[in-house]
């Protein structure tokens, strides 16, 4: 089993790395380009396991090491 | 005194504070291997900037589990004076020692230059060697130093701060407050320095890096754990531009003394 963890600022914190990310983009021409949210992508190698049971370990690992909750949120997909 | 210089793979500034404390201050002063699991009868420790593991995932975040770690937090839990500096300031925001946590700096450039810094309190065991709203001149080299923090606990941090701090820094100008090993710290505000112009006033230019309220200095509610962005360990000497960073070392060394 796959677990994909994505990782993004809060809404409403300013995303630097977002902010130039758009503003080069405009500048190559690219046209109708909103917010720009600049994240992180892990994937994690399981053992098959009930897949509640294993987001519930991929929750608590996000919450103990893999984001920081003061600035980061999650997300978690299982293949 | 012995003051402890911990040592994680990828700090780089370790060194520095160790000619610093031992050659400059003539204190007793040794390095700690991250694996250690204690401090080695230790009365200071300082934490000191670099690279610690590269900055993966998050600068500080793999620090953090290190065996000596479990040491510092005992020890400042039980009030002894911990020093964080650049990445070592990373490190206390990741173990919780201190709130909140580094962004990138808002221009995504790394900065490396000097700083006015106005302080802010002079009651703690950093700074009582210092004169309250005095400004000191220390280089900062980082690419996350840009102080971010939820609002409530901002509100916390900043809680009781004197409302005109120009004024409160003219009544107490000329005095020298040690440090009071009891918490009494409670109820002023946790910041410690923020950045400034060179006539200490806070302005967005002034700010290098977007911290929210200036902020690039703080301590815990009991003030014996300080992080702070600039390096006082490279502003020393005179021939380095600026001594004024010998002002945070000789601040410690006297509230040990005299504790």
């Amino acid at each position: 089993m796959k677990a994909k963890v994505i990782i993004t600022l809060k809404p409403g914190l300013l995303d630097a790395q977002g902010k130039t990310i758009k503003g080069a983009l405009e500048s190559l021409g690219f046209r109708g380009v909103g917010e720009v949210r600049m994240g992180k992508y892990i994937e994690i190698e399981l053992a098959n396991g009930r897949a509640a049971a294993t987001k519930r370990l991929i929750e608590q690992m996000c919450q103990k090491l893999l984001a920081n909750p003061v600035v980061e949120q999650y997300r978690i997909e299982l293949d | 005194m012995k003051f402890g210089i911990i040592v994680f793979p990828g700090s780089n500034c370790d060194q520095d504070c160790l000619y610093v404390l031992r050659d400059v201050l003539k204190q007793s002063a040794v390095r700690l291997w991250h694996q250690s699991t204690d401090l080695h009868g230790c009365e200071a420790v300082v934490l000191p900037g670099g690279f610690s593991y590269g900055d993966y995932l998050r600068t500080g975040a793999i620090a953090r589990l290190s065996p000596v770690m479990d040491a510092v937090s005992a020890f400042a839990k039980d009030g002894g004076l911990v020093l964080g500096i650049c990445n070592g300031f990373q490190i206390l925001l990741e173990t919780g020692l201190l709130p909140g946590v580094m962004s990138r700096n808002t221009s995504l450039r790394f900065i490396c230059r000097f700083v006015n810094l106005r302080v802010e309190r002079t009651d703690t065991p950093f700074t009582n060697r210092c004169v309250e709203g005095q400004i000191l001149r220390l280089p900062i080299a980082h690419n996350e130093g840009n102080y971010t923090v939820d609002e409530q606990t901002l509100k916390s941090i900043q809680a009781n701060r004197p409302v005109d701090s120009s004024q409160a820094s003219e009544a107490s100008r000329g005095t020298r407050s040690g440090f009071r090993p009891t918490g009494k710290a409670r109820g002023t505000s946790q910041v410690v320095f923020r950045y400034c112009d060179a006539q200490g006033q806070l302005t967005d230019a002034a700010n290098p890096n977007g911290s929210i309220d200036a902020i690039a200095g703080l301590c815990n509610p009991a003030g014996n754990v300080l992080g702070l962005m600039p390096h006082p360990e490279r502003s020393a000497e005179p021939a380095l531009g600026s001594s004024d960073g010998r002002l945070i070392f000789e601040s410690m060394i006297q509230s040990l003394t005299h504790a």
